[in-house]
């Protein structure tokens, strides 16, 4: 049904897709986080032109730094890039997508996580290396919470192949479970604390105290920050996609047909959007937890995982 | 219908659960109570589905009633001491909180190997939901346990009790009326006892921690 070609083509549209959502899906959950404190915003399209700005700028490294610095913005816009070309967004026919675990598109995406991590730790100065053992801690936390999250999910399916896991919601009514519901909760929960949402992490603060992510990314300018700032939209969107096909999975395109990835694209586009407004929503009624309570909300998300796969196999 | 019924009955439990677990995740007690409202909600909810599905209008009946007293009157008469107290949170509980939610799993888990005799000898879909049950009310001592603050006792103590009727619905074809209604009524005056006290504590001694309550005064 499938053949190879259809595949790298569905593949680069994917791609296309994750370059062009990204920074869109930024600019979108800015606009309505403005809109809703009663402020204009900048435009939707605002991030594109940020990113394009960055890369025109002189290309700028602390003197003491080292090739892993360098390094660190393009593992992360790969790693991000790798996981959206084999993840079921558009199509349930990716590339390899009959090989694809949930497990490995985390772990690739722990890559760029890593990368930036010792990237920051690379330049040696004093925030750069307090965001990382932050984000160190953080990160730590959230990936029990996602694995149980993936295993109660699995138990269901009785595979962790992502696009048999997203496919099998569409055939089935099983989709309402209990076991499904808490596994989502918790794994939506991860996905605030991977990309560095509000209860966990201020994206647009630049205070020093409570600042994780902008900390450890204080060292980088112009171009590279521009491949900081579009991979972790790549990874923002790509969550929230995998979040949203697995929530809500109509739409999805279970081959490669021209009309079917049509559909796929436009679904696709339209759940990231909603997604995107409802954690904007969610961000302008909430506040950042202390960093010493964030042990908290997470150990929560790890429990409502056990609860799941207690859920799933004791429900069956 | 029988299908629906099965998932409706799955979603009642695991309502009641999670609002168990919430009730050690949130440090506020405000939350804790609502949280509490909820779990009613469920377990009234379990009582009808279960009543429905069993044409059996008396367990309806005791839905109705859990829904009133546990969801509505118990929540009220808890959130009047809540309002009082100015530092309404759990500050400082034996264990803190990461820990004691690893321990609710824990002793979930525990709850399902404990039962495993039960949900044989039971084969009916509500039997194989025991589990749940027992696992609430272990929750509820652990909470008892690790927190300090007279709202959380009450709080642990309401859970103990949600875990043992969501027990007895399950395990059992409804508990007798009139044995119900004891039970439920008996809830809600030792609630209404405990609320005059912890309100009689916040008044004489400004504080609710019932570990600092160790001399005796006149």
């Amino acid at each position: 049904m499938t053949s190879t070609s259809g595949s790298v083509l569905a593949s680069a549209l994917q791609l296309a897709w994750v370059l062009l959502a990204g920074p869109l899906a930024l600019g979108l959950m800015r606009k309505v986080r403005s809109r809703l404190e009663g402020r204009a915003g900048a435009s939707v399209l605002q991030p594109l032109r940020d990113l394009a700005k960055l890369s025109r700028k002189q290309r700028t490294r602390p003197t003491d730094s080292t090739w892993v610095f360098g390094a660190a913005p393009v593992v992360l816009v790969a790693s991000a890039l790798v996981a959206s070309a084999f993840s079921p967004l558009v199509t349930l026919s990716s590339l390899l997508a009959t090989r694809v675990d949930f497990v490995a598109i985390l772990f690739v995406l722990l890559l760029g996580s890593v990368a930036l991590l010792l990237g920051a730790l690379d330049t040696g100065t004093a925030f750069a290396g307090m965001g990382a053992s932050r984000a160190a801690m953080v990160g730590a936390m959230v990936e029990p919470a996602l694995l149980v999250a993936i295993l109660a999910m699995s138990l269901g399916v009785g595979t962790s192949n992502l696009s048999r896991l997203v496919g099998v919601g569409v055939t089935t009514s099983a989709l309402a479970g209990p076991a499904r519901i808490l596994a989502l909760v918790s794994f939506f929960i991860a996905i605030l604390a991977e990309t560095g949402r509000l209860p966990v992490d201020n994206p647009a603060t630049h205070l020093e105290l409570t600042m994780i992510h902008e900390a450890m990314v204080l060292e980088y300018a112009g171009p590279d920050l521009a491949l900081i700032t579009l991979g972790e939209s790549l990874r923002l969107v790509l969550l929230l996609g995998l979040f949203a096909n697995l929530a809500l999975p109509w739409g999805v395109a279970s081959g490669t047909g021209t009309l079917g990835l049509f559909l796929g694209l436009l679904a696709v586009s339209l759940k990231v959007a909603a997604v995107a407004v409802a954690v904007s929503v969610f961000e302008v009624t909430t506040a950042k937890i202390r960093l010493f309570r964030i042990p908290e909300l997470l150990a929560g998300a790890f429990l409502l995982g056990v609860l799941s796969v207690i859920s799933a196999v004791a429900l069956r | 219908m029988s299908l629906s019924y099965v998932s409706l009955l799955d979603l009642a439990v695991v309502v009641v659960m999670v609002t168990a677990a919430l009730t050690l995740w949130r440090q506020s007690l405000a939350a804790a109570v609502k949280a509490l409202a909820v779990q009613g909600v469920g377990l009234g909810a379990v009582a009808m589905i279960l009543g429905a599905h069993r044409h059996d209008l008396i367990l309806v009946g005791v839905g109705v009633l859990v829904l009133a007293i546990k969801a509505l009157a118990v929540p009220l008469l808890i959130t009047r001491v809540v309002a009082h107290d100015h530092a309404a949170r759990e500050a400082s509980p034996l264990i803190n909180v990461p820990a004691s939610l690893v321990g609710a799993g824990l002793l979930t888990l525990l709850a399902f190997a404990a039962t495993r005799g039960v949900v044989t000898l039971v084969a009916t879909p509500a039997g194989r939901l025991i589990p749940f049950g027992i696992a609430i009310v272990l929750i509820g001592f652990f909470s008892m346990v690790v927190r300090r603050r007279a709202v959380s006792q009450i709080v642990g103590l309401l859970t103990i009790d949600n875990g043992i009727a969501l027990t007895a619905f399950l395990g059992t074809s409804g508990v007798p009326l009139v044995v119900e209604l004891g039970v439920t009524l008996d809830v809600l005056l030792a609630v209404v006892v405990l609320q005059v006290l912890a309100a009689q504590l916040q008044r004489h001694f400004n504080v609710q921690d019932l570990d600092q309550l160790r001399d005796l005064h006149d």
